[in-house]
């Protein structure tokens, strides 16, 4: 990308100086204050440079973002040490923080987190890159597998959730354990079950979401240059080789990424746990994101859920930065 | 990746609309990928290969159009059945009764017309913002545009759940008005709107229009305001469609921020009644309240399959 947008300025620089010299001379009714300066503005081929027309048109998205983005992130940080009472707030220092932290759910919330995290990316990582690799073979009927493994992103999550829960049910007539019957193998609890619950809820989370992640590595892997693997098929290299330092390093990039992501996606688990179970049974589903919102709509202490944000909210960056900072290192290796 | 993002929906005015229809094309049936011709002439290779995307297809048959036909199936069984024989085929017989009960007791008609103001609103309100937004950084390039889109693109790595409480506290009290948005589909709309996101990948689309047709424009006389409805939007139908599809979905699914900000029953979508009343249901109602409630996604994703399908690609080019 760098490439071809360094090649390409150099044409525009030259194509606009050409048409925009002449224009201000002819018309110089119209901005009647501003001089040329083409050594001040470089010309890449503005309308007008700044100006009211520009402000106009920003300024739908800088009132949104100021009044339900910009504005929300501050006030949350500052919420988090403040005792807010809906109308007034006094400052309270690093009360919430320590009240939130000496919680005794904190360390089982963050323990089921990390359960659902880690359980997510142990299925939710290698699956789609399989089915990508093969579907990416495909000669035909790609538009239907595609289909296919996209149906489920488009189901709302509510109605998924509901759907799995009548899957899930603990009785020998529920679906998954009709299944699990035809193998001979005794019913389980599911959801009712402090050892199954968080399982269960990988599983849905996984089907619901596997198919965008499919669809994003098999564009990229129809976007690696054939030449590469002409290349390696020249130096001998077989499927499992070309596979191996071929694809996966080209998708590296992108790999990385989505792992990122993934990440972030899960530790943020909200509406599996809040629609399955309620934390529950016995809290064996409590995740962060369900005590935020606990502490903010149950108990109605939005200081406390702030704080509890902020902190998550700290983890992740250190975890992004952290995560840029390995890799990176990786690839310099 | 860089050949991802080079792969630019347009390029130049003639090209504009053909190019997406092409790369749709090439990716639809590519040359080749990780196999030769040789490799596919290998008979191990070919059954491999055969062996295991048909296995792939099975799988997805089973977990991608698989629930959905069992509740289209349970949708019209009797509670009974659901429970005892899930995977037998009606043996009480067809209940499309379910179906009508459903509708009326239920009221899920009503709910799902509340959804499809909700998801068309937010596409309007989402559009109007995104692309005046993306204009302004990609075509006029005022000198504050830099630091315009860097608070813009610095939200994308706040996580959600920082804004989530304040976001709430903010709807409910308008800091500066004294207004309270509750009970207010606007309460969903204007935070809907602020979608960096979809900023950036409007911008992307704008930043790859020919700038000759902006000079060509400017030469004749035309303005921003001109500029932007007779070109830049004309030009830009197919991202507008992705986006406005991206969108209208995901507010159909939407679930969480409805149900806080809309406290009002009649008032809300159809995911949040969904979860709100249906608790203590029968069953077999239930299950044919989901089947209705989803209906409406999936037909419009099997019709929109394509759009759909290259804006989840296009969101993978501005991830990477």
């Amino acid at each position: 990308m760098t490439t071809r947008r360094r090649a390409r300025i150099p044409f525009q620089k030259r194509a606009t100086r050409m048409i925009t010299a002449p224009t201000v001379d002819v018309t110089p009714t119209t901005e009647p204050s501003r001089p040329p300066a083409p050594s001040r503005s470089r010309p890449r081929a503005r309308i007008r440079r700044g100006g009211g027309a520009a402000l106009v048109f920003a300024l739908p998205a800088i009132i949104v973002f100021a009044y339900f983005s910009w504005g929300p992130i501050i006030r949350g940080s500052v919420m988090a040490f403040q005792k807010t009472n809906f109308a007034v707030s006094e400052w309270v220092g690093w009360v919430n923080i320590t009240y939130v932290l000496s919680d005794p759910l904190l360390p089982t919330a963050i323990g089921n987190t990390f359960l659902f995290v880690v359980l997510g990316m142990l299925i939710g990582f290698p699956v789609p890159l399989f089915l990508a690799v093969f579907m990416a073979e495909l000669r035909r009927g790609r538009r239907w597998f595609n289909l296919l493994s996209y149906l489920p992103v488009v189901v709302p999550p509510v109605v998924a959730i509901m759907l799995w829960k009548t899957f899930y049910a603990p009785s020998a007539g529920g679906a998954f354990n009709t299944v699990l019957g035809w193998f001979g193998i005794p019913s389980i609890g599911w959801l009712d079950s402090t050892t199954w619950a968080m399982p269960a809820m990988v599983l849905e989370a996984t089907w619901a979401g596997a198919g965008a992640t499919v669809i994003i590595y098999i564009a990229a892997m129809t976007s690696v240059r054939v030449e590469l693997y002409e290349a390696a098929e020249l130096d001998g290299a077989g499927i499992l080789r070309k596979i191996c330092h071929v694809t996966l390093p080209q998708l590296r990039g992108l790999l990385l990424v989505m792992i990122l992501l993934q990440l972030i996606g899960t530790i943020q688990v909200f509406a599996e746990p809040f629609l399955f179970t309620g934390g529950g049974p016995g809290n064996s589903t409590m995740t962060v994101l369900l005590m935020v919102y606990n502490y903010a709509f149950v108990s109605q202490d939005f200081g406390a859920a702030a704080a509890l944000s902020v902190l998550l909210a700290l983890f992740l960056g250190l975890l992004s930065a952290v995560y840029v900072w390995v890799t990176k290192k990786w690839s310099t290796d | 990746m860089a050949s991802m993002t080079e792969s630019h929906p347009a390029r130049t005015a003639a090209a504009a609309r053909p190019a997406p229809r092409r790369r749709m094309r090439a990716e639809d049936a590519p040359e080749r990928a990780i196999l030769s011709a040789t490799d596919r002439r290998r008979p191990g290779v070919r059954v491999v290969l055969f062996g295991v995307q048909a296995l792939i297809l099975v799988g997805l048959l089973i977990a991608g159009a698989g629930p959905i036909l069992w509740l289209a199936k349970s949708a019209v069984s009797t509670t009974q059945d659901i429970l005892t024989q899930p995977f037998g085929l009606w043996p009480s017989g067809i209940q499309l009764g379910n179906l009508v009960e459903a509708w009326n007791r239920s009221a899920i008609g009503r709910y799902m017309f509340n959804t499809v103001i909700i998801a068309a609103g937010q596409a309007v309100v989402t559009l109007f913002v995104c692309t005046t937004c993306a204009y302004c950084l990609s075509v006029l390039r005022p000198k504050w545009g830099p630091w315009l889109q860097g608070a813009i693109l610095a939200t994308l790595f706040i996580p959600g759940i920082v804004v989530l409480v304040p976001l709430y506290l903010t709807v409910l009290n308008l800091p500066g008005t004294g207004g309270t948005l509750i009970d207010n589909y606007l309460a969903i709309w204007l935070p809907g709107a602020a979608n960096a996101f979809m900023i950036l990948v409007i911008k992307r689309f704008f930043d790859a229009l020919p700038r000759d047709l902006f000079e060509a424009a400017r030469l004749d006389g035309a303005g921003a305001w001109r500029t932007f409805f007779s070109i830049v939007l004309p030009l830009s139908r197919p991202i507008m469609g992705v986006v406005a599809l991206l969108t209208v979905m995901g507010s159909w699914k939407d679930f969480l921020w409805p149900m806080l900000v809309l406290p009002t029953r009649t008032l809300q979508p159809v995911s949040v009644a969904l979860f709100l009343n249906l608790k203590n249901t029968e069953l077999a109602i239930q299950l044919a309240a989901l089947f209705l409630a989803l209906l409406v996604p999936v037909i419009l994703f099997v019709i929109f399959q394509k759009q759909f399908l290259r804006g989840v690609s296009a969101s993978a080019g501005v991830k990477g």
